[in-house]
């Protein structure tokens, strides 16, 4: 076990260094510091003087891979790559563009983001599964068929469209809860309850008929028709065995998303006005602060890596024909 | 002067492979057969009128010419206009010329605001103006709501009438071909026993002709879906929109088709180093967030467009360009899960007896793949193709509302949405843009999953056991 998981780790390390390498390429090869400053400062009429000043108060003005005019380790170390992507790694994301320090924003930010993003992975979860038990039980019949034609409908109709329409009818005609803002302690609920239900309602869709295919799958196997065979009531086979091994797939998937809640969601959040990570990368993008989106792609990138990780050993944890190999 | 946008071509570049693969499929019965059943299923045949309403809608607009605007002197040099139109713009000219000043409500007269108004003799009143095009033949507005249900009725019954003509001659067609009565083929269509479902077809028609003339009908006297910010007519935003999100749908499998396929079959059948390198590359590529990356990437080609900004004469070439770039980089980050299928794919019938085979006759790799791999995942790269497009579709409103999406000055459902949302909370609210953008958009991904189920059913030989055995399971 602690082989595998080590091995696992150091797989990890390769696809973390190719991330960083990508988003060192994309933001500063494709487009140098030079062009982001004059993006910044607005395109016209720029002194080069100006320029110089932007990208010294944020450490662009080093040379990109390797400093000739410095000694020793210096030379790679006073570089930008070192600087501004090895760091990275230790999580030190530096400071955003607008000179505040991203790792204190993202430890703060994290929380309201979970506040949201847990509940909806959970009530979710509980959701879809409970209507594609139902759509399995009475399968082809009318109920399943029109259960399913709703769930293509529910897929087919735009986030943006469940969190306008819910904002509209819920928080301003019937004033039931703030439209949006947030509040740390039990006033969160007020501000969080809201976009948890649209957030499930959103999933509904694709996710009752995701699970449903995969209960599907399992009753057609060789134990359902055994427990059948031995006089199971149809419930008892539904509850007490297709259940049981058809959560493997969907628990292990939900596993992977743990680290990514982190994140939050990005539309949610901005909508709402939660302080999280989500509106906070939204915001990053609209005001074109590059370092906290450099930083939010690679912060990304590890929890999803962490999640993969996760995915794996919750898998030979479940299922014991899954060897550690 | 015809005018030929990059994105334009490869639509039409587009759109001639997918006749000429239907060409091939026509004359191979093995090809034929599964598309035949996506022909059986009613949802296939519905979805596929509506898709190819929506088609025919987006490909009007995607032939660009500049108007000429008189020869000025010089009979031999006309003088073209600046702005670029296209054929649908052409065929909507009364939509996009008849502009009011602001928002006005779904088949008013009057226009949303209150505006001063002065009257004879220095009198002024505030009041809900007259619209200039909305309702302006009315001798008296009173007189609104029957001219209302006289149109409808008159563009309903136009579209009825024409749908009675199409029945007629399908049903001709019909009892020709199987030389029966067109009373037995009126039976069997109703029953749904010919073997292309046409009753789906014939009521998704019916629905569309019947909306689409008492639209039309409509839309020539007032502004069916209310007008826009600018006064801008609602219903040709709409209209306009559906080539953005087919673009999107469309342009974005074109790109990422040759990585995922190449690179899909060959980590599957070289495997080795081959394998590892290809599985790293997309891993990685996987790893950072979909919208991370994507957003990433647009705000550097948002920078170089700023700071190379004589590369883009023309607003409409700077659009077409930028949403070409937003599908290339939307397909250089969809790829991997098609990848990751084939190369699962493919481990598998390397192993097979006819590929073994093929390898010690001394075929070569590349004609072995061509010939034998190739032809056997296809089932499963049509699948994901027309499982994409729908998503796609929908994520483009998405991510223009994060602002990472196709140029603010391209009329799309994410632009449409996004000028709209704040206006919900004036008083009386603004809703038919938001309402209109959505509707569309939800017509054309429900049309699209349909029809992806209707295909996966077809084409996944795994769902045709599987359903079987549930059926004898109950």
């Amino acid at each position: 076990m602690i082989a595998y998981l080590v091995r696992r780790i150091l797989y990890a390390i390769p696809i973390l260094i190719g991330v960083n390498l990508i988003t060192f390429a994309l933001f500063f090869v494709v487009n140098t510091p030079d062009d982001m400053a004059r993006m910044q400062l607005g395109v016209k009429r720029v002194t080069p003087e100006a320029i110089e000043v932007w990208k010294a108060e944020r450490g662009y003005d080093k040379p990109l891979l390797f400093n000739a005019g410095a000694r020793g380790i210096a030379r790679l170390t006073e570089t930008v790559f070192y600087q501004k992507s090895v760091k990275l790694f230790v999580f030190d994301f530096g400071q955003s563009d607008d000179g505040r320090n991203i790792s204190q924003e993202i430890k703060t930010r994290m929380w309201p983001s979970m506040a949201i993003a847990l509940p909806v992975l959970l009530a979710g979860l509980a959701v879809n599964i409970t209507f594609a038990l139902l759509m399995t039980f009475f399968r082809a019949t009318a109920i399943d068929f029109w259960g399913v034609v709703l769930c293509v409908a529910m897929m087919s109709i735009s986030t943006l469209f469940y969190i306008i329409a819910g904002q509209f009818f819920v928080s301003k005609l019937w004033r039931l809860v703030p439209i949006s803002g947030y509040e740390g302690g039990i006033e969160a609920v007020r501000f969080v309850i809201l976009p948890v239900i649209i957030g499930v309602i959103s999933g509904i869709g694709s996710g009752a008929r995701l699970y449903r295919t995969g209960f599907l799958e399992e009753i057609g196997k060789d134990y359902v028709r055994t427990a059948r065979a031995k006089g199971l009531a149809e419930t008892t086979v539904l509850f007490r065995h297709v259940l049981k091994n058809g959560m493997i797939p969907i628990l292990t998937g939900a596993v992977a998303q743990i680290p990514l809640l982190f994140l939050g969601s990005l539309l949610t959040e901005s909508f709402f006005g939660i302080p999280g990570l989500g509106s906070y990368t939204i915001d990053a993008i609209g005001s074109q602060d590059f370092a906290v989106v450099r930083s939010m792609v690679f912060l990304g990138s590890v929890l999803y890596v962490i999640g993969l990780i996760l995915t794996d050993i919750s898998y030979t944890l479940v299922d014991p024909r899954v060897r550690f190999e | 002067m015809i005018v030929v946008l990059w994105t334009d071509a490869l639509l039409w570049a587009l759109v001639a492979a997918v006749a000429a693969y239907f060409w091939h499929v026509h004359r191979h019965e093995h090809l034929a057969a599964p598309w035949r059943r996506v022909l059986q299923s009613s949802a296939g045949t519905m979805s596929l009128v509506i898709l190819a309403a929506y088609g025919l809608v987006g490909l009007a607009d995607s032939l660009h010419f500049r108007p000429a605007i008189g020869a000025a002197g010089d009979a031999h040099a006309p003088v073209y206009s600046v702005e670029v139109l296209s054929v649908l713009d052409l065929a909507l000219a009364p939509l996009r010329t008849h502009t009011e000043t602001t928002y006005s409500a779904p088949l008013a007269t009057r226009a949303y605001a209150r505006e001063t108004v002065e009257l004879g003799g220095g009198r002024v009143v505030r009041e809900y103006p007259r619209l200039r095009f909305g309702g302006a033949q009315l001798a008296h507005e009173s007189d609104r709501d029957r001219d209302i249900a006289r149109r409808i009725a008159l563009g309903a019954g136009a579209g009825v009438a024409l749908w009675l003509v199409l029945v007629l001659s399908l049903l001709t067609a019909i009892a020709r071909r199987e030389s029966t009565s067109p009373a037995a083929a009126w039976h069997a269509v109703w029953s749904g026993r010919t073997r292309v479902a046409w009753r789906g077809a014939l009521y998704a028609a019916l629905a569309l002709l019947v909306l689409g003339f008492a639209a039309a009908s409509l839309s020539a006297e007032y502004h069916v879906l209310g007008t826009d910010k600018v006064g801008l007519d609602v219903l040709y935003l709409s209209l306009k929109s559906v080539r953005t999100g087919l673009m999107i749908g469309a342009l974005t499998t074109l790109v990422m088709l040759p990585f995922a396929v190449m690179l899909g079959i060959m980590a599957g059948y070289f495997k080795g180093w081959v394998d590892d390198v290809i599985q790293y590359v997309y891993t990685t590529l996987n790893s950072i967030p979909g919208v991370l990356l994507i957003a990433a990437a647009v705000l550097m080609m948002q920078v170089y467009i700023d700071t190379h900004p004589d590369l883009f004469p023309t607003t409409a070439q700077r659009a077409d360009l930028r949403l070409l770039f937003l599908c290339i980089i939307l397909g250089l980050t969809n790829w991997t899960g098609l990848a990751r299928l084939l190369r699962g794919e493919t481990l598998k019938l390397r192993e097979l007896d006819f590929i073994q085979a093929a390898q010690a006759f001394g075929v070569s790799h590349y004609r072995i793949i061509t010939r034998h791999v190739l032809p056997n995942v296809m089932h499963l790269v049509i699948i994901s193709l027309v499982m994409d497009f729908s998503g796609l579709v929908l994520a483009e409103a998405v991510l223009s509302y994060v602002g990472v999406g196709v140029d603010p000055s391209m009329i799309s459902f994410g632009t449409m949405i996004n000028a709209a949302r704040l206006e919900i909370a004036r008083e009386p609210m603004v809703w038919w843009v938001l309402v209109a953008a959505f509707v569309f958009m939800f017509a054309l991904v429900l049309a699209a999953n349909l029809f992806a189920d209707a295909v996966r059913d077809a084409f996944d030989p795994r769902v045709r056991v599987g359903s079987g055995v549930a059926k004898a399971a109950t």
